[in-house]
This record gives C-alpha cells, structure tokens and sequence, in this order.
C-alpha cells in the first residue's frame, strides 16, 4: 500500500493521536512539558483541589525563568538571596514546593542548568526531533528548531497535560516558507525571521503551523533555526518547525536526556523519515529571496513593523489598508518617530542582548565579534547581556566573551528573560529606546513607555558601539 | 467542578457593553500563584466609582451577572475567568460574549448565557428588586413575574456542566486509551517514552 504524501507536521501529527473524536478533534499524547513560575502555579494548585496527580513526571520538567531577577543568586558565602519582589518570590517558591511535590524534576535558579525553558529544553536534549512539546509559554514554538511540534498552552491547558499527559486539539492546516539563495554577510537568522514576519504579517500564519523550508534553512545552524522557530507565533503561528538533519542529530547525540547506544541509532532512523514527502502539499505557500534580506530592525510596536537597516521610518499614509494606517500612526507616536527619518539617525539610550530569541553561545558570540575593542557609546545609559542558561554562561566565559562584553560596558548577568518582558527587574526607563535582540517590540513590553527596537545580536551590538540604530556591515572586520 | 443544574438567586444588574479582560481583572493582578483571591481585584476600576452595583449590598454574593454586548473581549488571560468564580458568579447572561472568555468560562464551571438585548434590559430592570433563576436543564432564565426566556447551549458544554465534568475529568475518563499509547510508544520510540529520570 502507498500512503498518500504528507508534510513534516502530519507526519507527526499522525504519531501522536491517541484518539480521534466525532467532532474532529483527536486526543493528542504530549511527549515533553516544561514548566515555568508564572503560568503553572493556579494549574498545581487545581489539580491539588481535585486530588489529582500528574500522570508523567518523567516527561515534564521544571525551571524558573521569567520573574528572576539576573543579578547574583548566591552571596559571598554560597548562601541564597531572596527575590526582593514578594509576589516574584512567592511564584518561584510555589514552583520550587510544586515540582517536588508532584515529582517532577526542578531545575534550581542557582544550578548551572538553570536558564531560559526554551534554551534549557534543547541544550538538555530534553526536547527531541519528532516530539510533542508544550510550556504554559507562547514563545514555546522554538523548539520547531530541532525538528520537534512545540507550541504555547494557556494554564487550563497546563493543566490537562500535568494531569493527562494529553491535550484536545484540532489539527492545523499547513503553511510553507521556502527561502532560496544565500543570506549576505552581516544578515542573520534573525533578520530573516523579521523580514518573514514583515512580509506575512502578524496574522500571516494564523491558524497555521509553518514549516522553513529550503536551502537557506538546511544550511542554518541549530541555534539559528531555534531563533526562526521561536518567532513562528509572532506571525500568527502556533508553530513552526525545520526537518531535522544530520545538523540536528550532531547537535543533540551525547547530550544529557538524548538517547543512547542502540535508542540511539532507532531514533535516528526515526528522524531521517521526519521530512515533508515528494507531493505533499501545503495549504499555503509563501516564498522568499534571501538575497533581498537586509540587517533589519522594528520601527514600530509590532513585530511585522519592520524595515531594512538602510530605510527609513515609514508614512503611516504609506500603507493600503486604513487600519494599518491607523496603527502605524499610533506605534510613531508611542515610538516618538517621525516618517522620512533615516532609522541609522535613531539614538539608543539601552541595549538588551538575550531572551529565548537570541541568548545562546553563537548569539553571544556574534555580537562579541562586533564588541571586540569597542567600547558603548557614552550615550548607552544600560546595556546588558544576559546568557540563556548556565551552561551558556560557562562556555562563554571559557572563550572570554564576557569580558569582552564587561570591557565594552555592559553588564555580564545570570540566565533569565529578563528584559525580554518586563517581569522582574530589567525594565526600560519611560520614552527611552532599546536595541533588543528580543521577541515582542508591544506597547509596555520591556517596561511601561519603553520603546523597543527588535534586531540581531550583531546589530545590538553596533548600535551599543556607535549609540544608534546602524548597519552592522560597517563594523565588520 | 460543582455539577451546575439551577442557579437561582441575585444578579448584578452591570448592563455595560464591550467589557474587556482588563476591566474584569486588571494587569498588576496576574502576578498572583493561586485562582482565588483574585475577586478583591474584580472591576477594580468600576468599583473605584461610587454607587457602583458590585459594592452595593443589595448583590452581596449575588450568583449572576448580567452585562451588555462582547462582555469578556481583550487578552485569553484565565484570570478573568477566575476572578468573576472569586466573586461567586456562576453565570452571565449577555447579548454576546468573546469567545475566548466563554470557553475560559466553561473551563471554570461558569455558565454563559446569550439573550437578546431586548430581555437583557428587563432582566437589568428586575433585578434590582427580585432575584432571577436559570434552570439549565430546561435552558431557562425565568424571574418571579412570568418572564420565561429561552436560551441555547451547546451540547457537549450543557452535559459538562451537569455533571460538573471538567475537560479534564472527561479526558482522564480515557485513560485506557491514553494507557494503550503510551504502551505503543515505549515499543516503537521508547527514546520518546523516557525523560528526566535520564539524569541532567
């Protein structure tokens, strides 16, 4: 028998389905939970009113992120110093009594594992090629990096699957970007993923989950897919997902949670069958030129307001549709920009390098490479760094970037969201613009009135050099 | 859940249209690492206005609400949802709700109801005085003097709520299913069939 040709995602999609229902919603099993301070404690503290347990310890696993400050954890003599917020402390101490409670694995704020769910997840081997992964996190897309279907899930739903190991869903339909050529020098994954976003909009993939397809993205490392991955669901998709390669089983075979020995070589013979068949179709297909792919940075307070390097702020009269011209309007004011100014004429009062985006060793290791024997500008009031685990932490000071980064003037600080959200406590001031290599440039985002510029390390880098937004090619060596 | 069959007493004559999640439950409540508690922040900036009706002592503990047009729009946040239980509401009746907030509704026991703008303002009038009573079974909204106002529900939402099933009690009902894959996965990707206990 010859089975009808399907995509990457029905491939998976077909192996988790427990059971389909009349109304065509399947049971789906969830191979991998990771969980987080913030949108799990009402979903412990259900489950403990209705006597309920969590079906697979095994398959969830613990850590803190959103709320903990990045400063030093522990004091001079290796003591623990508290969260000064009380509402952060009690969510990180529901979470720390919550996860031994029901026997689930905790990774502690002050193990060196500790980092960021979406970078932890991966570098543990914990998230697989071909598994379902989900986190009370919408940034959870990520892991679509490694081969795997991961998606964000409310705190009902967080719920379910402590409890049921399961979630109801409907399937998706499909959405393909291909990418052709070859990215130039100075233009990285994550101006692909803006200048993706900028091309389908906000509302692009919605109801969709995306797969990257095409020769940009088979030569991508596994950090940088991770990065497109992650930003699937600021184009409206609740996934998105590169078919693991040789790239990816390199990268994941000898890390801790990955299989080994002879699981090890049955995995693999599973992953190389995870790829969209010859004759599959795609419910929608958009493709893209990397050559036209410029450094590139947001204007505005959405993510798909964004313009190459070389641009300028846009006209909101500019736009076709009336309510983007509406919007546009609004993101200039809050931004405090005015149409035709050149964005290299932006100043910079912060810059945040991290979140799950962009908070990895070759992240850090780009905007190092553009930091080298550069100081910030004296018009940088704050500029951080901040690694997305511990053990990126370790490895980037094994290579002294963190000195590079400490000589330049920024601060070189503990895993964590950190500025990404406005959680804990790396916020921007009211009215002062951020060079972030993060996720979300929303209203309020990084703190009440900051105004956000979403790009690449390298570019934040540049602009924490010069105190401007500014073409990183003019500082490549 | 506790199953939902008559809800009879109270209601909070609100009437507002287009009530957002932030109007329900404002941003600096989020924070918060348990469901209860969250009604002292319920309408935080309504109840900032005197004379307003959910600090009046009349609808002290009242078991309903009713509101106007596209109640519950804004954010997914569950907290509104969690706020309006905190109260001790049970129901809503309105023209329309967002979607969002009647399936977080649902999820949380709490009965939505839609009925035409035309009985929403009787039902707004009588409540000041009387209590209003919603039979779930004969999908009623009933008051002392003779209104009798149909409503729909869906089906599968209707018998959750009778029986005071969550989604997840309906889910854990098939766990012989659930068994059986994980069973097939331990045979054909036991690598998937393992986690943590492999040591980080």
């Amino acid at each position: 028998m010859v089975s009808k040709p399907r995509t990457l995602y029905e491939k998976i999609w077909d192996a988790h389905v427990v059971e389909t229902r009349e109304n065509g919603t399947s049971l789906i099993f969830i191979d991998r939970h990771l969980v987080h301070e913030v949108t799990s404690p009402q979903a412990f503290e259900a489950l403990r009113l209705a006597g309920r347990t969590v079906r697979r310890p095994d398959l969830t696993l613990a850590v803190p992120d959103h709320n903990l400050p990045t400063t030093p954890r522990l004091g001079a003599s290796g003591e623990k110093i508290a969260i000064a917020d009380p509402q952060s402390a009690a969510q990180l101490a529901a979470l720390e009594a919550n996860a031994p409670a029901f026997g689930i694995r905790y990774i502690d704020a002050t193990a060196p594992q500790q980092g960021i769910v979406h970078v932890v997840g991966p570098e543990q081997g914990f998230s697989l090629p071909g598994a379902t992964i989900v986190c009370g996190d919408s940034h959870t897309a990520a892991h679509g990096g490694i081969g795997a279907l991961a998606f964000g899930i409310g705190t009902s739903e967080v719920e379910h699957v402590l409890a049921t190991q399961t979630l109801l869903l409907k399937q998706s339909k499909t959405m393909e970007v291909r990418v052709d050529g070859t990215l130039g020098p100075g233009v990285t994954s994550k101006d692909l993923i803006l200048h993706i976003i900028g091309t389908i909009g906000t509302a692009g993939g919605t109801g969709h989950v995306i797969e990257y397809r095409g020769p940009v993205f088979e030569r991508m490392s596994i950090e940088s897919r991770l990065t497109v991955c992650n930003m699937s669901i600021e184009a409206g998709a609740r996934a998105g997902l590169v078919a693991p390669d040789e790239k990816t089983f390199a990268y994941l075979k000898g890390r801790p949670c990955s299989p080994a020995g002879e699981q090890w070589d049955r995995a693999v013979a599973w992953w190389q069958t995870l790829h969209t068949d010859k004759g599959a179709t795609f419910d929608k297909s958009v493709r893209i030129d990397a050559e036209a792919v410029e450094p590139t940075v947001t204007w505005g307070t959405s993510p798909e307001d964004i313009a190459p390097i070389g641009g300028t702020v846009p006209a909101p009269a500019s736009f076709a549709d009336p309510a983007k011209q509406e919007a546009a309007r609004k993101s200039l004011d809050y931004m405090g920009l005015t149409p035709g100014e050149k964005l290299t004429d932006i100043e910079i009062q912060n810059v945040f390098i991290g979140s799950c985006t962009n908070s990895r060793i070759e992240d850090l290791r780009a905007a190092a490479e553009i930091l080298r024997g550069h100081s910030k500008a004296d018009t940088i009031r704050w500029g951080i760094v901040v690694p997305g685990s511990g053990l990126v932490k370790r490895q980037a000071e094994e290579e002294g970037l963190d000195t590079i980064f400490t000589d330049a003037g920024l601060e070189w600080r503990e895993p964590g969201c950190s500025a990404c959200l406005g959680m804990n406590p790396d916020k921007v001031p009211p009215g002062e613009r951020c060079a972030s290599t993060s996720n979300r440039n929303f209203v309020g985002r990084q703190g009440p009135g900051a105004r956000t510029h979403l790009m690449s390390p390298a570019m934040a880098a540049a602009a924490a050099v010069t105190g401007r937004l500014t073409d990183v090619r003019e500082l490549m060596r | 859940m506790d199953p939902l069959s008559t809800i009879e007493g109270r209601a909070i004559p609100y009437g507002a249209k287009n009530v957002d999640t932030d109007v329900i439950i404002p941003a600096a409540w989020l924070k918060t690492i348990t469901r209860e508690g969250l009604g002292k922040g319920a309408f935080e900036t309504v109840r900032a206005q005197p004379g307003n009706v959910f600090d009046d002592p009349e609808f002290a503990g009242a078991p309903i609400l009713v509101a106007g047009d596209n109640f519950g729009c804004g954010s997914s946040r569950e907290h509104a949802a969690w706020a309006l239980l905190d109260l001790g509401i049970r129901a809503v009746i309105a023209p329309s709700f967002s979607d969002i907030f009647s399936g977080n509704a649902f999820k949380n026991g709490i009965l939505t109801v839609e009925l035409p703008q035309d009985q929403i303002d009787r039902l707004l009038e009588i409540a000041r005085t009387d209590p209003v009573t919603i039979d779930l079974d004969t999908q009623t909204v009933t008051t002392p003097y003779q209104d009798r106002f149909p409503f729909d529900i869906d089906p599968f939402r209707k018998q959750c709520l009778v029986d005071g099933i969550d989604e997840i009690g309906l889910t854990l009902e098939r766990d012989a299913a659930i068994a059986e894959y994980e069973k097939r996965q331990a045979r054909d990707r036991p690598w998937l069939a393992t986690g943590t206990e492999k040591h980080i």
